[in-house]
């Protein structure tokens, strides 16, 4: 019996968690300033796994990933406005969120095949360079919008979705992580060419990693695109791209409970920052300048962030945890 | 049929000339040493076999098969494996984890399979756990599995990378200088460590090594490199002799 517990009681309370994330918001238990910001929360949990695992774990730097974003996000979009029968939205979100992720994955693709040809600082540039180009063809392709940006969206991300979403991004990434090809990645962060040299593929791995990451930010844009209900080009600049890379030094590299403490301070300390300005009247706009200040700061003093590759124990597979 | 045939191989780093006509013949099961100078292009050949660098001229066959051109990867999954001259193990990641690692080019299960963890995935780590706690067991590493490998004392470091290249389970064992940095005490049980590898992992070893007592102790033959040129070989005892390498070990005046 202790067993048994001991083996499925995450399991079961994330069962018994989800009716909350409906009942909560609908009775009014959770206002929905809260309700946003814990949606927001969710979303940016979800890109900051995402962008650990090439940042983080594999020890590469990509800061484009809102590139990725942008094409889940207008992806989704898409089809929920246009191609997705009238009302039946809900039911057709997941794979509109999905359609999100697969075309952001395919995105990664590209990027990652030619990038990872050759060490050292190209993926940052390329990245670089792929942000601002799906920024400028966003902004130029009229049909959607253009630089007015997209919407005609319902408001389909729930709390209960962004639940769903965020507990699968991290089972899959737990699961990725503690495998051969999450040790793979490990190594390669350590010694690229030892890793050659003990057989693991590491052209192919970092191409595979890349994608993977590239899909999940896309998943995310989509529910990103469904809650504002809104997007626009300016929504997935290189300021986005810094958000998610403030959150990832911030909270560890290397490591998912850093990802989700990441996450979160970062959305709560943002959110806080709002009032505190309104209340002094101080410019929205300093917020701005925030996020990039903390990065340098977080580069120069605890480059590898709380949790810098350490783990707790709840994200470890039974099998392996460390024996005490 | 030869297990190992390196024939003219040569190779050179811009105007410096590392290799030079370098040949080498093995038998399943020898043990043969390369020793020479500092400089003298050893660690160099080993980057040739294993695929770091691309010889600028030569052939490598290894059991039949030409492995000039192939990447790194590939060479270790054709059965070769190597430790460094430098402790080159994953620091920050725990010694079961360097030698799992080691597994990564014969496991069968898939991205999805991984992703999903489905049955495929589950039953293979079992065994690459398994296996590899094994071997940490024949190295008396097992009580660190856990540790991050950086914690390790010098000498079991050493230990490690051997444990993680024969975790690749190679035919042919390249170790480069692995009595480096080690005290009189742990040469001997270093030197007992390799025969004892030979008999129970049935691997051929080419090893380069600046110790003497390891060299004329456990080799069968002996190359001398010089400059990148092959100045002798022999048995141990015909090595001592030769006034060639007594030459390039001493200098000329010694003679």
């Amino acid at each position: 019996m202790a067993a048994f517990w001991r083996r499925w009681w995450l399991v079961l309370l994330l069962v018994a968690v989800f009716p909350l994330t409906i009942l909560l918001p609908s009775s009014g238990v959770i206002n929905p300033y809260l309700n946003l910001v814990l949606k927001y929360i969710g979303i940016n949990i979800m890109l900051t796994v995402s962008l650990n695992l090439v940042n983080g774990y594999m020890g590469e730097f990509s800061v484009g990933h809102a590139g990725f974003m942008a094409i889940g996000a207008y992806t989704a979009a898409i089809l929920t406005v246009w191609v997705f029968p009238a009302g039946s939205g809900a039911w057709l979100f997941p794979l509109a969120l999905l359609a999100g992720g697969l075309a952001a994955g395919v995105a990664g693709l590209g990027i990652a095949v030619p990038s990872f040809r050759t060490r050292g600082d190209y993926l940052a540039i390329v990245t670089l360079a792929f942000n601002m180009i799906v920024k400028s063809v966003l902004e130029n392709v009229d049909a959607i919008g253009g630089p007015r940006g997209f919407m005609g969206m319902d408001k389909l991300t729930s709390l209960a979705w962004v639940y769903v979403s965020v507990i699968l991004t991290l089972y899959l990434a737990r699961n990725f992580v503690f495998s051969r090809f999450g040790r793979g990645v490990l190594s390669l962060r350590e010694d690229e060419i030892a890793a050659g040299l003990v057989g693991v593929n590491t052209r192919q791995i970092k191409v595979q990693t890349f994608v993977l990451s590239a899909a999940l930010a896309g998943v995310a844009g989509g529910l990103f695109a469904h809650e504002l209900q809104f997007i626009n080009p300016r929504s997935f600049t290189i300021l986005k791209s810094t958000d998610m890379l403030l959150m990832v030094y911030l909270g560890g590299i290397g490591s998912l409970g850093g990802s989700i403490l990441g996450a979160t301070i970062f959305t709560v300390v943002l959110e806080g920052l709002r009032t505190v300005m309104q209340q002094l009247g101080i410019s929205q706009e300093w917020r701005l300048v925030v996020a990039p200040l903390l990065l340098v700061l977080l580069m120069i003093y605890r480059p590898r962030g709380i949790m810098g590759l350490r783990e707790f124990r709840l994200f470890v597979p039974p099998e392996d945890r460390a024996r005490r | 049929m030869s297990f190992l045939t390196v024939s003219h191989l040569s190779h050179a780093f811009g105007g410096l000339r590392a290799v030079v006509d370098f040949n080498l013949e093995l038998s399943p099961g020898e043990l043969v040493a390369i020793i020479g100078p500092n400089g003298a292009g050893k660690t160099t050949i080993f980057n040739l076999i294993t695929g770091v660098y691309r010889p600028s001229e030569g052939e490598i066959i290894f059991r039949e098969r030409s492995l000039v051109g192939l990447q790194p990867p590939r060479i270790v999954g054709a059965g070769i494996a190597r430790t460094f001259q430098t402790i080159r193990l994953f620091r920050e990641l725990s010694v079961l984890d360097n030698v799992r690692i080691a597994w990564y080019g014969r496991t069968r299960y898939r991205l999805p399979e991984a992703l999903l963890r489905l049955p495929a995935f589950t039953k293979e780590e079992a065994r690459i756990r398994e296996r590899s706690l094994e071997l940490l067991e024949i190295f008396g590493l097992a009580p660190f599995a856990e540790t991050p490998s950086r914690n390790l004392p010098y000498g079991q470091q050493r230990r490690l990378e051997i444990a993680r290249a024969l975790a690749t389970q190679p035919a042919l064992l390249l170790l480069d200088e692995p009595a480096a940095g080690m005290n009189p005490a742990e040469i001997g049980q270093l030197m007992d460590l390799i025969q004892r590898i030979r008999r129970e992992f049935d691997v051929t070893i080419l090893l380069i090594e600046h110790q003497m007592r390891v060299v004329m102790g456990i080799a069968e033959r002996i190359k001398v490199l010089d400059f990148g040129q092959t100045i002798a070989e022999g048995t141990p005892t015909e090595i001592q002799h030769n006034p060639r390498v007594i030459e390039a070990y001493l200098g000329e005046e010694a003679v």
